[in-house]
This record gives C-alpha cells, structure tokens and sequence, in this order.
C-alpha cells in the first residue's frame, strides 16, 4: 500500500471503512498501481479479501506485492485471500475434461452462450461468508478490470446486475467493501463500457480516476488521479469533495503531489 | 607463404584474450536467444528488429502477446512478421505459424537470411578463414608493425549466441536452416478439409479450430512444463497472419454492424491464458484499419500486452512531404505492458518512423530535417507546421491541450 495514498485518503489499516464501494478508472493510462495498493491495504488491515483477478497471472500480482510488503501465497495459505485467476479458469472451462469442470467455475459463461454471471456471484459469495473459525475483519471483493467481461460477451445489464448482487451481499449484509476497477476514455466508442462506466459513477461513495496528462507523455509526472468523495448524506444534499494529484510510479512506491509541485520542476 | 601452402602449420584456437570462457552447466539453464530483463527478471526474447527491441524496452516477454496493426497495404507488418519467425529460425526456436490466406511452407521459405550467417560453417571453415585472415594481417603489418604480435579482435560476432540479429531483405533464408528448424503450421483452408467436425465454442469456428490447434501443440510438445524429464527448454514463437480478416470467418472488417463482435476478443483472452501458462511469444497482425467499430480495436489494446501500429506513407500525401522524405512510414507503439512491476521500460521518443534501406529496416526517432532553404518562403514553413502538428505525443492522445499547461 502507498503511505501517501494513505494519507490523501484519509484512511488506514487499523481501521478500514465498511460498506463502500470504491471505483477505480482509468483513461489514457494504466491505473493497476491503485488494485495493487488496495490488494496490499485491505489485506494489511486483516480483513478477508476475495480477489476476481481477470486479465493477469497469480504470480504478477504476487511479486509485486512483495514488493509491497504481502505475501499473497502465505495469505491463501491462511485463507485470507480467496484469488480467482481468470485466465486459468477460463482455460480449465474450454480445455478441461467434462468431470472436472463441473457445475461451479465462475467463467463458465464463456462456453455457453453467455451472459450468466450467476455461478460468479456464488463463487464470491459463498468465498466471503464468515465461517465459524474465521477471525477477519469485514470482507472484502477486488474485481481487477469488470471491462474484460464486456469483451467476453456479457451484456452490460448483466454486467450491472452482477455488481448489484454484490453490493447486496458483501456491502449491506456482510458490512464489506467492493473494489473494482474499469477503463473508460472521453471520446470512446464502445458504449456498452460508457454505460456501465456511468452507472458505476452514480453508485459509488469514492472515486479514484487516474488520467492520463493532457499535454501527453511526461517521464517525471507519470498522470493525474482525481478522488472524487461522494457526500456521505442524500438527504443534505452534500457536495462532492473534489481532490486533485499528480503521481509519479516508482519501483516500490508512487508519489503524490500537488500539480504543478513535482519534484522535477522545482 | 611456402609454409602456409604446406599445411604443416598447427593452426591455434581462434579464440582470442575477448572471449570469456563460459562455464558449461550456466550454458545449459538458459535458453538460447533469450535473455532475463534487468527490470522485472522475465525472459525477453528479441523481435527480430534490435531497433524494435529498444523501443520495447529490451524485448519482447516470453508468454506476451504482440499485436501489430497493419499498415493500409500489409507491406511492413508482413515484414515485421517475418523477421520475428526468422529470428526464432536464427536461435533455434519451435515455430507455429497460422494463416488463413498463405500456406505457411511459402512464408517459412520467404523469410529473410541472417546477415551474420555463420550458423552452419563447419568448426574447420571457421578456423582455417580466420587463420587466413590472421595471415593476410601479419603480412600487411609493415606500418604498424608494433601490434604484429598483438592477438587478432574478431570483428564478426559470434553466431546465435547474440540477442537480437539484423537481417538482409534481398535474400531468403537457406534451405538447410530451414530443415533444421521445427515447426508447426495451421492453414484454416486444409484445416476445415481435414477436420470437418468440431466442439463449438460460441467463437467463430476459423478461431475455435486456431485455439484448439495451439493448444494441442502446446500440450504436446511440453511447452506448458508438463513433460519435466524434457532436458532442453525451448520456446514456442507462434505467428498469426491478418487475424480478424474476412478469411478467418469473421466479419468485423467488412461489416459496420458485424454480426458477432465478440469472437474476436474472446480468441485473445483465451490466447492470453494459453501464454501465460507456457514458454511461448506471439506476434499477431490485425488490420486494424479496416475494422469500422473502435470499440472492438480499443477492447482488443486492453487484452494485448504490447501493441504497435504502423502507418505507411503509401498513397497518402505524405509521401510527398519534405519532412519526412527519409522514411517509409511512421510507429506508434501504443501500448507496452507492465509485468511483474509497477512501471514498464517505457523510452522517452514518443516520435518514431522506420526506413526500409536495401538491406536493413530500422525504426528511428522522427526528426525535422534542418530548414536549408536560403530564402525564408511562408508556405513551406506552414506544410510543416502542419505535418509536426500531426504527430503524436505520447499517451496516444494528440496535444490537443497545447496552450494548457499542467506544470
């Protein structure tokens, strides 16, 4: 986790926030540096992660939250991490004998004509339900990139149902967080990702945009991450706060600075 | 000179006080033609480009994908296609080659020659040529006759053992390098005459057979680290010409309202996960400019690792301009991934173009040629004005914010 993410966040491991969901986008650049900081975060904070990591390898994620600090093996050793690798998944469902398959791979519906997320929701489900002997803190779902499932063939309704199942059960019932993160871009043409992007806007209580500069590449700022906050009570009609940064990604760390106040520049 | 014509000379080890001796067991771990990166440790294998090595931050990563959009005419993306499967001939690697329009023999016989070709001398060749040019320099020693007896520096490198070779466009590779290479091939025509039936897949049936075809190969051969006994690891370079082409079965290319947007991005993201789990590297040209919905382009960046794109200047009014009278066409490299780490060996040079010289292709920075003009003229400091405003800059976005200023 970043000390100064930390920081501009206002938040920390001893205590972790309960029931929200968290947005991570991205626009013009790559914002996975945030799904490693709060992989490392709630996973410090001892809560009970369940992790959908679609589009890279067990072993990506792991060496660079060692750098970070976790030691993801040592945490599904313990049960701490539940991590479904979607790649593997997916090729145990195409390639896989029949017997093994079975009724319960989360991607199953990429055989069938699908847009059934039903078996996925009970894979996270039943993956976060408090057992008896189970001493973590609130549960939490990290889903690395919801803008694949849009390009394997789900609608986005379902896309959105899927979410809303979640957020039923994790965020109300068991009092856990969501993180998930998505890529969208201003002047896109895929709609179905807008519209999905769009929803996911409105139903969030924290937004982290990471962007791309508009200038274009610089080596020193490497882009502008927006925290949107969104006003904790309806009925008031509170503002949303709006916070601005630039960052720079280093090998262990990323910094945060106003803009304009890079180290580079002064 | 009588001496020599005699061969009673002991011709001496040809190796010279450059060459370190390697021990043999560090030899037999690693695998030819790769090399770990000193960023995140993952085996980099060359693209057959060192200028496109550079770019991409030292190589191409064993188990990534490389997506290269073609250019209007398939010219250049061909030839980057072919450099890539003649350097996995040059080092020895398993090639499987998958076309839909070409058998995949007549691309292996066109592939371009290594320039250094001394794979197949015989050990005496190599040793008696370099005893005659030890000769020939002994006796030309009449000026600098202080380093006669200095050892001979080979100019040549040596054979494969190098990262990354340069090729030469005019001639084909020689059969008998060929025949030593094993590989594999996929031509969707013989495919669906051979293997009529299939298990659906919800994919088109063109990447549905694809995908079984690398798959089975994968398994077969131990690429996928389930034969352990295997001694030597080798890596697989699996080549895919023109996928997403009218001749795959899909129709993203020649429709604006295809019929299954899906299949082309669900056969990257299972690909994807057949790489990951094997020592193999894929290079896949797209037409990128013929598919009319840019969604299904942006979805299919996000499933690539490292994605480039190629515009020639052909046909456009480029072609003309002073700028750029040096090269064929510019680069864009829009995407390179970052694996195992937080950041990616991303180079500054966001501005790059390639020409194609009689016998190299080399990927340069764009630079502006100097303005010699003796008189000042209006008109063509505006045509290149305009030409530079054209270029990217970086983030794959164009300065539209060109007054804004972050910092």
């Amino acid at each position: 986790m970043f000390v100064e993410l930390n920081e501009l966040l206002n938040a920390s491991p001893e205590k972790p926030e309960q029931g929200k969901l968290t947005l991570l986008r991205d626009t013009k650049t790559d914002g996975s540096f945030l799904v490693h900081h709060f992989l490392s975060f709630y996973l410090k904070a001892g809560c009970k992660v369940c992790f959908v990591a679609l589009l890279q390898s067990f072993s990506h994620y792991n060496i660079i939250a060692q750098k970070l600090g976790v030691s993801l093996t040592a945490a599904k050793e313990r049960g701490q991490l539940v991590f479904l690798e979607g790649l593997k998944s997916c090729f145990d469902v195409l390639f896989g004998e029949e017997q093994h398959v079975g009724q319960t791979n989360p991607l199953r519906f990429v055989s069938e004509d699908g847009s059934n997320l039903k078996t996925m929701y009970e894979f996270v489900r039943t993956s976060l339900m408090a057992s008896g002997s189970d001493s973590w803190k609130c549960p939490v779902l990290l889903v690395d990139d919801l803008s694949v499932l849009l390009s394997l063939g789900v609608r986005p309704v379902d896309v959105l149902d899927f979410i809303h199942y979640c957020r039923v059960a994790v965020c109300s019932q068991l009092k856990g967080n969501i993180v998930v993160l998505v890529h969208s871009n201003d002047d896109s043409e895929d709609e179905e990702n807008e519209l999905v992007v769009n929803s996911l806007c409105h139903q969030s209580n924290l937004i982290l945009w990471a962007e791309g500069l508009a200038t274009g590449f610089c080596k020193d700022v490497h882009g502008q991450l927006k925290i949107i906050q969104k006003g904790s009570s309806e009925l008031k009609a509170e503002r949303n706060l709006l916070q601005i940064y630039q960052y720079k990604i280093q090998d262990k760390n990323v910094t945060f600075f106003a803009r304009g106040m890079s180290a580079a520049v002064l | 000179m009588a001496a020599l014509a005699t061969g009673g000379w002991t011709p001496s080890d040809g190796a010279t006080s450059f060459q370190r001796k390697v021990p043999a067991s560090s030899r037999l771990a690693a695998i030819a033609g790769t090399r770990p990166s000193v960023r995140h440790g993952q085996l980099l294998l060359s693209s057959g480009l060192p200028s496109l090595d550079c770019v991409l931050g030292g190589g191409l990563a064993v188990g990534t994908l490389l997506l290269i959009e073609e250019d209007k005419y398939g010219i250049y993306s061909n030839l980057l296609f072919k450099y890539f499967l003649a350097e996995g001939i040059v080092c020895g690697h398993n090639l499987f080659v998958a076309s839909a329009k070409e058998d995949p023999a007549d691309i292996l016989k066109e592939l371009p020659a290594p320039l250094f070709d001394d794979v197949h001398k015989k050990q005496v060749d190599e040793k008696e040529t370099a005893i005659k040019s030890k000769q020939e320099s002994q006796e030309s020693m009449k000026i600098a006759w202080r380093y006669q007896n200095l050892p001979r520096i080979e100019v040549s490198p040596a054979a494969s053992a190098r990262f990354g070779h340069y090729y030469d466009g005019s001639k084909t590779v020689s059969p008998e390098l060929l025949q030593s290479t094993k590989w594999h091939r996929f031509f969707l025509p013989e495919e669906k005459s051979l293997h009529p039936e299939i298990k659906t897949c919800n994919m088109t049936c063109g990447y549905t057979r694809l995908l079984q075809s690398i798959q089975r190969i994968i398994y077969q051969e131990g690429f996928d680290g389930s034969y352990p006994q295997k001694k030597q690891k080798n890596i697989l370079r699996i080549g895919i010409q023109s996928l997403g082409s009218v001749l795959w079965g899909d129709d993203i290319c020649c429709a604006d309202n295809p019929e299954d947007i899906y299949s082309l991005t669900k056969f990257l993201y299972v690909l994807r996960g057949l790489l990951r789990m094997s020592l193999s590297a894929c290079i896949i040209t797209v037409p990128a400019h013929l598919i009319q919905n840019k969604a299904i382009m942006e979805r299919v960046t996000n499933l690539s690792d490292t994605v480039v794109g190629l515009e020639s200047f052909i046909g456009s009014e480029r072609e003309t301009n002073p700028l750029y009278k040096d090269y064929q066409g510019l680069i864009h490299v829009h995407q390179i991934p970052r694996l195992n780490s937080l950041i990616c060996d991303v180079s500054g040079t966001k501005d790059l173009a390639f020409r194609l010289k009689r016998k190299l292709f080399t990927i340069e920075r764009l630079h502006l040629p100097p303005d010699l003009s003796d008189t000042v003229s209006r008109s063509s400091k505006q045509d290149l004005a305009e030409s530079t405003k054209l270029l990217s800059s970086g983030c794959g976005a164009m300065a539209i914010g060109k007054k804004h200023l972050d910092f």
